[in-house]
């Protein structure tokens, strides 16, 4: 009996671990989606010489980022708070605009890898219209905390 | 008989003063094309905007944004060109006596959630450039809902005391006499129409905006979470060089790449319209003033 006690305690100690941290994980997306951007801007703006590959790779980051995210996955209830999460409680008090706003941008990263930039204008484009998806979501679900 | 004279000295002190005659005289007729930039500057549409619209609906200034405060909710008026739900009717001397004296047409005070305080520190003639522009924009039929204060904040006629200590419209940080031109123009745009210190600078008791910690962030007004320190003081923008801010006011994006997000990034939308030359001065600015700590309380640990 303490045999079975134990291994089903150790099974969901880890199950928990498994599961453990939607708010690192939320995080380190979006740090990665920055750090594409952070590939594409300085293109769109010419202060880098553009390059096709590096930017249909960065684009490829934010699309793989996008479709990973999952409202169920990486904001469940009991995330709201905890680490540093800078997630603001319309989150979960909206989820239809919150979900709608991810769909758009699942939407968007889909797309700009199928027609992926071809110039610095292009990239320019491709910018802007994922960025105000970034602005966007940041505008009504996102809170600095201090 | 005590009390007599104490009304008696309220009702003095807090007696509505408007614009004197040798600024209303600065007003000038008025330009509608230098008026935009000034709308843009002083960021209307945040707050008069109809909510939740977009793009070219933006300029049917409906009004009807809440702002919840520790006085209770603000909502935002009808300023549009409408003769009886907005603003259409009112003259240009009104429309200045309102922007930079917080008092309406009819001689009652306006809640300082209109930033009065800081548009106080602009020109009349941008008042008037702004007043041209603004009559080119559609009208809009409906009044907002009136605000929902608590007690004693409903009383109007308070507010006359109030402006005796937080209405001012001397510059609030002193530049050197030989100060680059375009740190006076990003003063000018900062403390003026653009009034970043109403959101960025911390408040006390009175709801007034605390100066010795002059754009140093703040607990935000409406509801939860912070506004940022964009002094160079420890926790502020201080390793961002001016470019980052200008780029930062163009395209949304911190020097890490993180976005804009919060209140700010309607803000920035706004920043995005100006000409190149009034972000730079913008950030010429941020760059001279005095550092500060952050004006808000660090994140408490989270419990573990």
């Amino acid at each position: 009996m303490r045999k079975l006690i134990f291994a089903i305690s150790a099974l969901a100690l880890v199950t928990s671990a498994a599961f453990a941290d939607p708010i690192a994980d939320r995080q380190a997306l979006m740090k990665a989606n920055g750090k594409a951007m952070g590939v594409l801007v300085p293109m769109a703006k010419g202060e880098k010489p553009f390059d096709a590959a590096a930017a249909l790779a960065a684009l490829q980051t934010l699309n793989d980022d996008a479709q990973k995210l999952d409202v169920a996955v990486h904001f469940p209830p009991g995330s709201e708070t905890g680490g540093e999460t800078t997630a603001s409680p319309k989150i979960w008090q909206d989820q239809a605009g919150f979900q709608a706003a991810l769909d758009k941008f699942k939407a968007d990263a889909a797309a700009a890898v199928a027609t992926p930039p071809q110039d610095a204008a292009a990239v320019g484009a491709t910018v802007g219209a994922l960025g105000q998806n970034c602005s966007g979501c940041h505008e009504n679900f996102r809170i600095k905390k201090g | 008989m005590l009390g007599g004279i104490g009304a008696a000295a309220f009702w003095f002190l807090t007696e509505p003063r408007t614009l004197d005659e040798a600024k209303l005289a600065q007003l000038g007729a008025g330009d509608a094309m230098r008026g935009e930039r000034i709308f843009w500057a002083a960021g209307c549409t945040s707050c008069h905007a109809r909510p939740g619209s977009e793009g070219e609906a933006r300029l049917e200034l409906a009004g009807g944004l809440q702002l919840k405060t520790p006085f209770g909710v603000f909502v935002s008026p009808n300023i549009s060109s409408d003769p009886e739900d907005g603003i259409g009717s009112w003259s240009v001397e009104d429309f200045a006596n309102a922007m930079m004296r917080g008092v309406a047409p009819d001689g009652t005070h306006l809640y300082p959630a209109f930033p009065y305080t800081s548009y106080a520190r602009m020109t009349p003639s941008d008042v008037a450039d702004l007043y041209a522009f603004m009559k080119t924009l559609p009208a809009v039929a409906g009044k907002a809902p009136e605000h929902n204060l608590s007690f004693p904040f409903d009383i109007r006629r308070g507010l006359g005391l109030w402006k005796l200590f937080y209405l001012d419209d001397e510059p609030v940080v002193a530049l050197a006499a030989d100060a680059p031109e375009n740190v006076r123009l990003g003063r000018y745009l900062v403390e003026g129409p653009g009034h970043c210190g109403e959101c960025h600078t911390p408040r006390d008791f009175a709801g007034g905006t605390d100066k010795a910690r002059w754009l140093s962030g703040a607990v935000a007004a409406e509801g939860e979470g912070v506004v940022s320190n964009i002094t160079s003081g420890e926790g502020g923008i201080g390793d961002w060089s001016q470019s980052d801010i200008t780029t930062y006011f163009e395209t949304g994006f911190t020097p890490e790449f993180d976005s804009v997000g919060g209140s700010m990034a309607e803000v920035q939308r706004n920043l995005a319209r100006l000409e190149a030359a009034d972000r730079e001065a913008i950030a010429a600015y941020l760059k001279a003033i005095p550092p500060h700590p952050n004006g808000y309380p660090s994140r408490t640990a989270p419990a573990s």
